[in-house]
Order: structure tokens, then sequence, then C-alpha cells
């Protein structure tokens, strides 16, 4: 019994570990702009499609891995140059949920347009060796990922001056521009990173869900319910919220509610957030002067 | 006055001479329309009127959807008796999902309402509930023949009884949102704290709009269902949801005449769409969705309100 709880603690620390870096893309993106992207799940699945026909055309995983988060760079400065930015500073809520629930739309047919609806298996890089007791070699070297992302990105934002105007964006977009800083670009820039985790994420959870066009929506969920569990507004808190609700969710799955309501777990949990506690564990509290 | 009363009458004539010019399959395919503008009449009180944002209404289409399933299969209730028991149902559960979405605003109440839409078919599939609900393969009903002997196919007369339905709805919701209801709706909407000053319930009135709005798509599910005669839990996947949200930003936000303009685009364009792949249909919302947000934020009623406003003013 013992054994079958650390077995699904550890798988769940695999897919919480997909869901905390979905998570952080999200933050990333709230921090700067106050924006939820809802078109996060179905980049990061548009990439995985990109990653799909490199591997096809006979290149080697990793290449094609390192190709893949350039691509999502690439796709995510793009979208926030030519979509989001008319809206992003100033626009009303409206607005900018019904262009993300286009964006969304719009690359979700798309990829089925080109890659069709057929479900495809997608290969896992990772060697047998890595398997041990308790986790497939998979589940152990997704979560390895994970870490090294989390690692650089930490090392990106602490060590680095471009890291160091990011966040002044983010903190205080007025001040940033007297200092000279490109506001502007660094949003998108902001929107490439965000989009780069995304492909990570997506490459990393497509060996377990399989590749289609649809397979990023029950993702996307748990990652906003590991990102409000955790608050918004903290890239640390919602990693370690992706965790907790991975490992929620598998146990739940497991032992009390059974696979076939797992998604109900990530409503409650979002709508029970939102309600207790709409910061989250460890946001800051919001207070409008009225 | 004179000519709003002949394009009143001209409209009526269109509306009732349409089953018998038509194939019943486009008799079917205008029924659904009604159906579908009723629903976003429902969502543009609670989106368009009052500000809040829904990515789940799809949940409570289903939910009059099933409601009348269940009733019309299990225990042999009437389809007309149906509508009633899907409208209240809907009215208590949207009153009831309203009350903790008072908490949320903006952005967060999408959020909620995303993860509702989301998750909503694996709810309908839960193995506890399949005694009622069919699981996976859901539930067929029979369509309703015409009553009294009426010269009518069954198509014919579904298209009528809809119709019925929708004028009862619009009329109903006219009155509403033209008048005290509606410009507390309206208030909140743009200043909710000016609306709480003036001494508007802003708590009463969001999750009443709730409620309302959800009643408004339990009536479109359970005439959905009916007309379709089938519910199964993949047919409200989260793009049902996504389906109506692009009729009422399409159709115009806040517009009467918008939901009807809407119904018409999300039942006609996919037809058109689908000719050319199976996911064109959603590309094209997509690009029409982001378009109309920048272009043309009145949608196509807003369009329409300034054409006839031009026209008249030309011609004075």
């Amino acid at each position: 019994m013992t054994q079958a709880i650390l077995h699904q603690v550890f798988a769940g620390l695999a897919t919480g570990g997909i869901y905390a870096s979905l998570a952080l893309a999200l933050v990333m993106i709230y921090q700067a702009t106050h924006l939820v992207n809802f078109a996060q799940g179905e980049m990061a699945m548009f990439c995985t499609y990109i990653a799909w026909s490199l591997l096809q055309t006979g290149m080697g995983y990793w290449p094609a891995f390192v190709l893949t988060v350039g691509f999502g760079f690439v796709l995510g400065v793009l979208i926030e140059r030519l979509v989001i930015r008319p809206v992003e500073r100033g626009g009303s809520v409206l607005a900018v949920v019904v262009v993300f629930i286009g964006l969304l739309v719009i690359l979700n047919s798309v990829a089925g347009w080109i890659f069709s609806y057929i479900i495809k298996p997608f290969p896992s890089p990772f060697p047998e060796w890595l398997a041990n007791p308790l986790m497939s070699p998979h589940e152990f070297g997704s979560i390895l990922v994970t870490l090294i992302v989390l690692a650089l990105l930490y090392g990106f934002f602490r060590f680095t001056p471009l890291g160091l105007a990011l966040r002044a964006t983010a903190q205080n977009p007025e001040s940033s521009r007297l200092v000279g800083i490109r506001v502007g670009w660094m949003l998108a820039l902001g929107w490439g990173l965000a989009s780069a985790i995304g492909a990570v994420a997506g490459m990393m959870i497509a060996p377990v869900v399989y590749l289609d066009p649809n397979m990023m929506g029950g993702i996307l969920l748990y990652a906003f319910a590991g990102a409000l569990l955790g608050g918004i507004d903290k890239p640390g808190g919602a990693v370690l919220g992706g965790f907790l609700v991975g490992v929620l969710e598998n146990l739940l799955g497991a032992f009390v509610i059974g696979n076939e309501l797992k998604l109900a777990v990530a409503l409650v949990l979002i709508v029970g957030v939102l309600v207790v506690r709409p910061s989250g564990l460890f946001g800051s509290v919001q207070v409008t002067r009225v | 006055m004179k000519k709003i009363l002949i394009a009143w009458a001209v409209a009526a004539i269109a509306a009732c001479a349409l089953p018998f010019v038509l194939s019943n399959y486009h008799v079917f395919q205008f029924t659904l329309v009604l159906v579908y503008a009723i629903a976003l009449l429902g969502l543009n009180m609670l989106t368009g009127y009052n500000g809040q944002i829904s990515l789940g209404h799809g949940a409570f289409y289903a939910i009059g959807a099933y409601c009348a399933a269940i009733l019309m299969d299990k225990w042999g209730v009437p389809y007309w008796a149906t509508l009633p028991v899907a409208a209240a149902v809907c009215l208590v559960a949207g009153f009831l999902f309203g009350l903790p979405a008072l908490r949320l605003e903006g952005l967060y109440l999408a959020l909620a309402t995303f993860a509702l839409g989301v998750s909503l078919p694996q709810l309908l599939k839960y193995h506890h509930i399949e005694q009622w609900t069919g699981g996976v393969q859901g539930i067929t009903i029979i369509k309703p023949d015409a009553p009294f002997g009426l010269p009518l196919n069954a198509d014919q007369w579904l298209y009528f009884f809809t119709l019925a339905v929708a004028i009862v709805m619009f009329v109903l919701g006219r009155n509403l949102l033209r008048g005290r209801v509606g410009r507390a709706m309206l208030a909140i909407r743009d200043n909710p704290v000016a609306a709480q000053a003036m001494g508007v319930n802003n708590a009463l009135y969001k999750s009443l709009t709730f409620g309302v709005s959800a009643m408004y798509m339990g009536v479109a599910g359970a005439l959905g269902a009916i007309a379709v005669q089938f519910v199964a839990p993949d047919s409200f996947g989260f793009f049902l949801s996504l389906a109506f949200l692009i009729g009422i930003v399409v159709g115009g936000l806040a517009s009467i005449s918008g939901a009807l303009y809407g119904a018409l685009f999300i039942q006609f364009v996919p037809n058109i769409a689908d000719a050319v792949s199976k996911a064109a249909p959603w590309a094209i919302f997509g690009v029409f969705l982001i378009a109309f947000v920048y272009l043309m934020p009145g949608g196509i009623a807003g369009a329409v309100q300034i054409a006839r406003a031009r026209f008249l003013h030309q011609r004075r």
C-alpha cells in the first residue's frame, strides 16, 4: 500500500512538473500584463506538432527539441507583436478574453487541419537505465527536465541584466521606460519565453497523453489550478502549486474518486481557491481603493 | 412607426412561410437557428449586458438538454412539459453557480467558467449517474408529431413550436432588458461602485442575471435536444461554450437582435466552411472573432445600426 501511494506521489510529481512549467508560463504573462493566456495550452500543442514533424524527417530527438523551443520562442514573440499588442494595455477584459479564445480556436483548428485529428504517439527521449522502482524513465526524465528549466529561468531572472529588465517591466512599466528599457520588446520577450517553456511542457507531456490537437485542454486546466493555488502573481508559488496539483490529482484519481472524474478535481480546486482565497497560498492580496 | 410595423409583418410572414418552401433538412437547420438565438440571448444578458464573462455556458445548455431527454425517456413526460422543468432546473443551477461567481471579477470568472466548460463532458460521463444519463452512449429521444391532426410533418411542427417559444422568450427578454432590471444590469457592468451607491443591489442582480441567463440556456438546450433527438456527453464539449461566445461577439454584444444574427452565423458559416475541411469552420470562427474585436466591436447588430443611421441621414 505504501509502495502504491509512493508510486502515485512520484508519478504525480512527474506530471506536476509539467503543470508547474505551464503554470510558470502563465504567471510570467500575468505578471507583465495582468492577462491570463487561455491559448497557452494550444501554443504548446502546436509546438509539439512541430517537434513531431521534425522527428518525422529523421532528425535526432535533442536537435529537434532545441529547434522546437526556438520555434516556440518565435511563435510567442510573433503572437504578442501581431495579435495581443492592441489589447494588451487598457483593452476591456472581455476583448482580451475573446482575443485569447480566438487564438485558441485558430491554433487548435490549424493543427487539426495540417496534422489531422488522428491521435499520434510521441517518443520519449529518456534511456531505460533511468528506470527505478518508483518511477518510469519518462517520469524521472521529465522531472529532471522541469528542474533544469526552472533553474535556468531562475538564473536568467536573477543574474542577467536582461532578466532584471524583464522583472522591472513587469513591476513598473512607466519607470522602466524612463530608465531606457524597451518595454514593448520586453513584453514580447516575456511572451516568447513563456511560449518556449510551453513547448518544453508539451514535448514532455505528449508521450503520456499522446499527441492530438485537443491534448492540452485538461493539462491547461491543471496548470490554471496550480497557478491559482500557488498565487497567480508569484512564480515560485505557481511552481509549487503545479507540483501540488499533480500529486493531488494522481492520489485522488487513484484512491478516492477514480480516473474518470480527474478533471473535476481541477474544477473544484479552481472554483474553491477563487472563492475562499483568491490570492492563493502565497500570492499577495489585492486591495483596490474605491 | 408605420414602416416598422410593415417590417415586422414581412418578417412574420417570412418566418411562417419558411417551412413550406424549404426541404425538411433546411427547416431543421432553421429550428436550430432559433434554438441558438434563445441561447445567445441568455448569454448576452450575462456577458453583454451585465459584463460577467462566461466561457462555460454550454454547461447550462447541456443541463437543459439532459433534463428534457431524461424526462422524456425515463418518465414519458410530453416534450412541451419538459421546457418549464429545464428552465426551472437551470434557473436554480445558474443562481447557485452565480453565488460564488459574485466574488470573481472579469478574468477570474472567465477562468472558473473555463474550468466548468472543459470538465463538463467528463462530469456527464460519470458512471454513478449513468442510469439516468446513459453514460457515453447518451439518450435517443423521439421527435414529436404535430398535434390536433395539423397538416404538418414533424420537422415543420417542431419549427413552429420552437418559433413560438423563441418569440415568448424574446419578448420576455426585451421587457426585462429595456426596463428597470436591464438598466441596473448595465449600470453594474459600467460602474459597479456607482451602481451600488445608486441603490442597486449588486449581489442580488448579478446572481439573478446568472440564473436567468442559465434559464434561457436551459430552455434552448431542451429544445435543441428535442430537435436533434439525441444527447451525449461529447456533443457538449468545450467548443460548444466557445461557439456561444463567438455567436454573441459576432452578433453584437448587449444587443437583442444580435442574438439572431449570431445564431445565423454559428449555424450556417460552418456548413459553408465544412466544404473546405473539417477544421476550417473553427479556423474561420477564430479569425472572425479576433477581426470583430478589432474592427467591429459592435458586431453585426452594431454594423446594421450604423448602416441604418447613415441611410436615414442621407435621405433627410
